[in-house]
């Protein structure tokens, strides 16, 4: 891979871990407000389903993840098991998508 | 007298620690037990030393595990219930005994492009530089390395990756880098970007804690990572 593909990945790796900051602490202050009254699933989902500013948050949450996640995992690979060149990069930009398609299906799930 | 006994590596890559019962002194350097060693007690033992004050870097070796120059280490320092253990700098090739080969060590200060390019010839004026501007200051911070490779052997990214540059190199790239009167930024800066280069540092900080010198290899690593993620928003790269 080329330096500036790999500096690309550096910058992506930095604002995706930026993004994800804000988005855990606002994910885990959510929900240690929301159990406190106790709510069930069904309760959960009837306050979420049609909620944009939930929907926009966590597809912003899952993206920011899945740029974050490979781009971590592929400096692991190379070290730990000296797995480099194209064919782990291929492996990981499936596994990019695999993440974001799951996610977004969650997202879509809880807040569609 | 009191006695310290020192295990020191013998051999090369196959070899095995022998120990020597060295006289204790006031004052003592583990440099100073070496040399012991070698006039006194086994004019075989190879080792590498040169001024004996700090200043060429050339005696470091590793005492008790850790990388360190053997001349600014005194005995009182590391003993361990009257105890020592040498072996030669860790990632490196070894030679024999406490000598490293630090061939590939230098030729990465090369592959980093650490050398000085200027346009200026001995006819033209001085480059005015003004000393506590931010570039100088950040250049300062860097410059007194003197090459001893402490802390190339305490980096872990050098033993998990072998083709990684180094902290000694990049630190070196970032002096040059930050140097106004250098103009070969760009091609310096492809060479030391990517997966053998700045971007493998995980800001472990070996070398920053171990550098001898009290240098940050750290902080010009960071740097190169910086300057490279603005070369890639300019298109420079």
């Amino acid at each position: 891979m080329s330096v500036r593909s790999e500096s690309t990945l550096w910058l992506l790796q930095r604002a995706s871990a930026a993004v994800l900051a804000v988005c855990v602490l606002v994910h885990l202050g959510t929900i240690i407000v929301a159990i406190q009254g106790g709510l069930s699933a069904v309760e959960i989902l009837d306050r979420t389903r049609g909620n944009v500013v939930g929907l926009l948050f966590y597809t912003t949450f899952v993206i920011a993840a899945a740029v974050h996640a490979p781009i971590g995992l592929r400096a692991t690979l190379g070290e730990w098991l000296g797995w480099r060149g194209a064919s782990r990069d291929v492996v990981l930009a499936l596994f990019a998508l695999g993440l974001a398609t799951l996610g977004l299906r969650a997202v879509m799930g809880v807040f569609g | 007298m009191s006695t310290l006994s020192v295990r020191v590596w013998r051999g090369a890559e196959q070899g095995a620690f022998q120990t020597f019962d060295v006289p204790r002194h006031a004052s003592q350097t583990v440099l100073d037990v070496v040399t012991h060693i070698q006039r006194h007690l086994d004019a075989s033992l190879a080792y590498r030393f040169a001024c004996r004050v700090g200043m060429c870097g050339s005696c470091a070796m590793t005492v008790n595990g850790v990388a360190r120059w053997t001349c600014r280490t005194h005995v009182d320092a590391v003993a361990k219930d009257g105890a020592i253990e040498l072996a030669p700098l860790g990632n490196l090739p070894l030679i024999r005994d406490l000598v490293a080969d630090m061939s590939l060590f230098f030729d990465k200060w090369a592959r980093a492009r650490g050398q000085f390019h200027g346009t200026r010839s001995r006819h033209d004026e001085f480059a005015s530089i003004t000393p506590d501007s931010p570039a100088r200051r950040e250049v300062d911070a860097g410059i007194e390395c003197i090459g001893c490779g402490v802390c190339y052997a305490s980096c872990d990214l050098v033993s998990w990756n072998p083709d990684y540059l180094g902290p000694a190199a990049l630190n070196r790239a970032w002096t040059l880098v930050r140097d106004a009167r250098d103009v070969a930024g760009a091609e310096r800066l492809r060479a030391v970007g990517g997966d053998a280069g700045c971007h493998a540092c995980h800001t472990q900080m070996g070398c920053t804690e171990h550098c001898p010198k009290r240098l940050s290899p750290t902080a010009g690593i960071a740097g190169l990572k910086r300057a490279l993620a603005r070369a890639v928003l300019d298109g420079s790269l």
